[in-house]
């Protein structure tokens, strides 16, 4: 079943497959390493799940729920 | 280090002109100090908000110029900075390029390394942090690395100033050469179709500067410029069917139709390849990073916010009651500044001119200076420490309901204390749409100066035990109402998507002193010289309007009145009946009986309207001018009781009402509207401000004047 970024839970470690972002937010998340084959751990989750705080190599980053619903993962 | 850079420059040098490149956060601005051991000049280029600074310095005998672009994570357009960065490396011309890199994060920062590379500048990399890559058991093979890619890889530490020397040695070295040839390798697939463009170029001798690999690369990348250069060549017509199965085969090879996404995994692999080729980890790395440590209580789940708002209470307790001591003398010091400086003009109308228009005027921006800066000092800190990401981090949610961005809510709340620096700390927003309605909002936050008209009003008409009530509403309501108008204008002025909330954590840093008093510094000065240069023009207009024209006949009358009077008390009410009445004849007096029928359906009469017009240019001048109004002297402040009881007898609590909704809600002052102006970008905003406010602000008024009638 495909899962989402948005859908995983603190301290969960997962592999991104696909980004469904349009061309200038996905450059972004490209830039940031959120990329085809990266690793993703969720850290934290802001008050009411609005926002979560992930770990990329060693880069932390913000994410809104809305902008990790386009990002497709597996669990490793 | 010293005995080389001489400060001065000589009359016959090389000049060597540098973009200093990196992402956020890897110290590129300490480096630019340590580089060049003490800035000696530091210029601003007009035209954007977001500044790029200029560092000029000597060498040796080499004039050298360091472009300080702000930090970009890739070569896009995404935020205005990366624009700035991009179009300055693309458009502009330079010598080298120095890509600052944080050591402790190789593979990350190798990601506009790459990008850079491709551009074929010659580039020389300064391995910065060196020092806490080792503390963390990171050690890089500088050495290995240069050859690897054909780059000059330096270690360096800002924070030691360890590897200047070495540094600068080899920007004069890479200077003197013609070119570089940068040693970017793709995956096979991708180098196969490389190969056969430069083929195809090579066979029909095609005419360029750059390197026909180089032409190959921005072909397959989808380049704009390469493309407009090339489709004008005959050989185009061949070249594209060569180009489209090229992108087919590479698109295939990633498994994706975008071939931006491919290339960005290319240029991710090599790295990946790099990194594990120089680098090497001693030490296990720990558990938990100091940075883990601190996020668990500063973005935690339930104490987040708690803590996030004692800081800012903490904040604004340092700013307005810090702030105050400085400003008493401040105060004194003008006061006694405009009585020495009166003392020596005879002229009655040049002095009061100088005197009341030009010394007050400054005076009172001056006044504000000590707030400014400690606010400033707490927003610097917030920046560089890393915490502002967190706060944005946990209030990203609640904004976002209201339409506002989680960065937001540092103008939002600076607002309180004063508008000006609110507007200008808007540009933390990156998002042109996002910085724009914030800045319509921050004048609902109730600002400092509107307080003395609100103490001045409750007083007047509440019990003191329910006064402290009142005003705590007043500036709630402001708030609130300035959340609700956020959610109208983004559903309507500024509709459009959501801007994505992507954003960059950085680790936990102790600020550095001398970053800090500089930014401070500099903010401090631009507010002195700008908002100081039209505040005395602002306040010689006003003294003017409120001053003119003069009626001699009507104060030859009062002198003589006065004259034949013995009782004090008679003298000084003769003497406010004076005031008034050449107020009622000034060009102010006769704007505001002008405009009086404007104003009817809110309860205002003329006095009401001056004053309100009156506190357009700044807030502080409604209970001065409502005084000389009400006939009881211009030296009022909002403890006056007689002002107080004049107020209540003379106007209704329905008018008094909808004054005080009518004070929250419009323009805050003139100086902030200049300022707001600037940071807004354009001066239709500005009207647009003015109508949506006074339009806003009419009609609540009307709607709480009737409201109060019929209680």
């Amino acid at each position: 079943m495909m899962q989402k970024l948005s859908q995983c839970n603190k301290g969960e470690k997962v592999k991104v497959t696909k980004l469904n972002a349009k061309s200038d937010l996905k450059q972004r998340l490209i830039s940031f390493g959120i990329m085809k084959e990266a690793t993703i751990e969720v850290l934290e989750h802001a008050p009411a799940k609005s926002t979560i705080e992930i770990k990329v190599g060693k880069m932390r980053i913000a994410l809104r729920a809305e902008e990790a619903d386009l990002i497709e993962i597996e669990s490793l | 280090m010293n005995d080389t850079i001489h400060n001065s420059c000589p009359v016959i040098a090389n000049h060597i002109k540098i973009a200093l490149v990196g992402q956020p956060n890897v110290g590129k601005s300490m480096l630019i100090n340590s580089i060049s051991d003490a800035h000696l000049h530091v210029g601003n280029f007009t035209g954007v908000t977001v500044e790029k600074s200029e560092v000029l310095f000597d060498y040796k005998d080499f004039h050298f110029t360091v472009v300080d672009l702000p930090g970009t994570y890739a070569f896009t357009d995404y935020t205005i900075e990366e624009r700035v960065t991009h179009d300055y490396l693309c458009a502009e011309s330079y010598d080298l390029i120095i890509n600052v890199i944080d050591s402790t994060n190789l593979e990350k920062n190798l990601q506009l390394t790459t990008e850079l590379m491709s551009m074929s500048k010659k580039m020389v990399i300064a391995l910065n942090m060196s020092d806490e890559a080792e503390k963390e058991g990171i050690e890089i093979d500088a050495h290995y690395m240069s050859e690897l890619l054909g780059i000059p890889c330096i270690k360096v530490s800002a924070q030691t100033k360890f590897g200047m020397e070495h540094l600068l040695e080899e920007l004069v070295n890479k200077a003197k050469l013609d070119t570089q040839e940068a040693k970017l390798i793709f995956s096979e697939a991708v180098e196969e179709e490389i190969e056969k463009i430069v083929d195809y170029l090579t066979k029909h001798k095609y005419d360029a500067i750059n390197s026909y690999r180089n032409i190959a690369i921005n072909l397959l990348k989808n380049n704009q410029k390469t493309y407009t250069r090339i489709q004008k060549n005959p050989i185009w017509t061949e070249l594209q069917p060569l180009l489209i199965e090229a992108s087919k085969h590479i698109e295939l090879h990633h498994n994706s139709d975008d071939i931006k996404e491919s290339f960005a995994e290319e240029y991710a692999s090599f790295n990946r390849g790099i990194v594990a080729e120089v680098l090497t980890i001693k030490k296990e790395e720990e558990k938990k990073s100091l940075t883990e440590k601190i996020d668990n209580i500063l973005i935690h789940n339930i104490f987040g916010i708690p803590i996030f708002l004692f800081f800012m209470w903490s904040l604004f307790q340092l700013t307005f009651e810090l702030g105050a001591i400085p400003m008493e003398y401040i105060d004194s010091f003008f006061g006694w500044f405009g009585d020495t400086v009166g003392g020596t003009i005879s002229n009655d109308a040049i002095r009061s001119l100088i005197v009341d228009g030009i010394i007050s005027g400054v005076g009172a921006v001056v006044l504000f200076v000590p707030n400014i800066i400690i606010l400033f000092i707490g927003i610097a800190l917030l920046e560089t420490t890393g915490y502002m990401s967190r706060v944005a981090f946990l209030l990203d949610g609640f904004f976002h309901k209201f339409g506002l961005h989680g960065q937001s809510f540092i103008p939002l709340v600076t607002g309180f204390g004063c508008s000006i620096p609110a507007y200008m700390s808007a540009r933390i927003l990156k998002n042109d749409r996002d910085r724009l309605l914030t800045l319509f909002i921050i004048g609902f936050m109730s600002c400092g100066a509107r307080l003395p008209v609100y103490v001045l009003f409750v007083g007047a008409f509440f019990s003191p035990e329910m006064a402290g009530n009142i005003l705590f509403m007043i500036y709630l309501s402001g708030a609130i109402l300035g959340l609700i108008l956020a959610k109208v204008l983004k559903l309507t002025a500024f509709k459009g998507l959501d801007e994505p909330f992507v954003m960059e954590m950085p680790k936990y840093r102790l600020p550095s002193f001398k970053l800090i008093w500089h930014t401070v510094l500099t903010k401090t000065l631009m507010y002195l010289k700008k908002a100081g240069t039209f505040i005395a023009g602002a306040s010689m207009l006003v003294w003017f309007l409120s001053n003119y024209p003069k009626n001699l006949l009507l104060e030859e009358q009062y002198a003589t009145k006065i004259e034949d009077t013995q009782i004090v008390k008679e003298k000084h009410s003769l003497q406010n009946q004076l005031s008034e009445q050449l107020l009622e004849q000034s060009y102010l007096g006769t704007i505001g009986k002008f405009s009086e029928p404007l104003f009817t359906p809110l309860g205002f009469d003329w006095k009401m309207s001056v004053a309100l017009q009156a506190g357009l240019a700044a807030k502080e001048v409604i209970v001065s001018t409502l005084g000389v109004l009400y006939s009881v002297g211009g030296d009022v402040d909002a403890e006056n009781s007689s002002l107080r009881t004049a107020i209540s007898k003379h106007i209704p609590f329905a008018s008094a009402v909808a004054f005080i909704v009518v004070i929250m809600i419009y323009l805050p002052c003139l100086a902030a509207s200049v300022v707001f102006t600037r940071e807004a970008g354009h001066i239709k905003y500005f009207f647009y401000l003015l109508g949506f406010t006074s339009i806003v602000a009419y009609i609540l008024a009307f709607i709480a004047y009737n409201i109060a009638l019929f209680l």
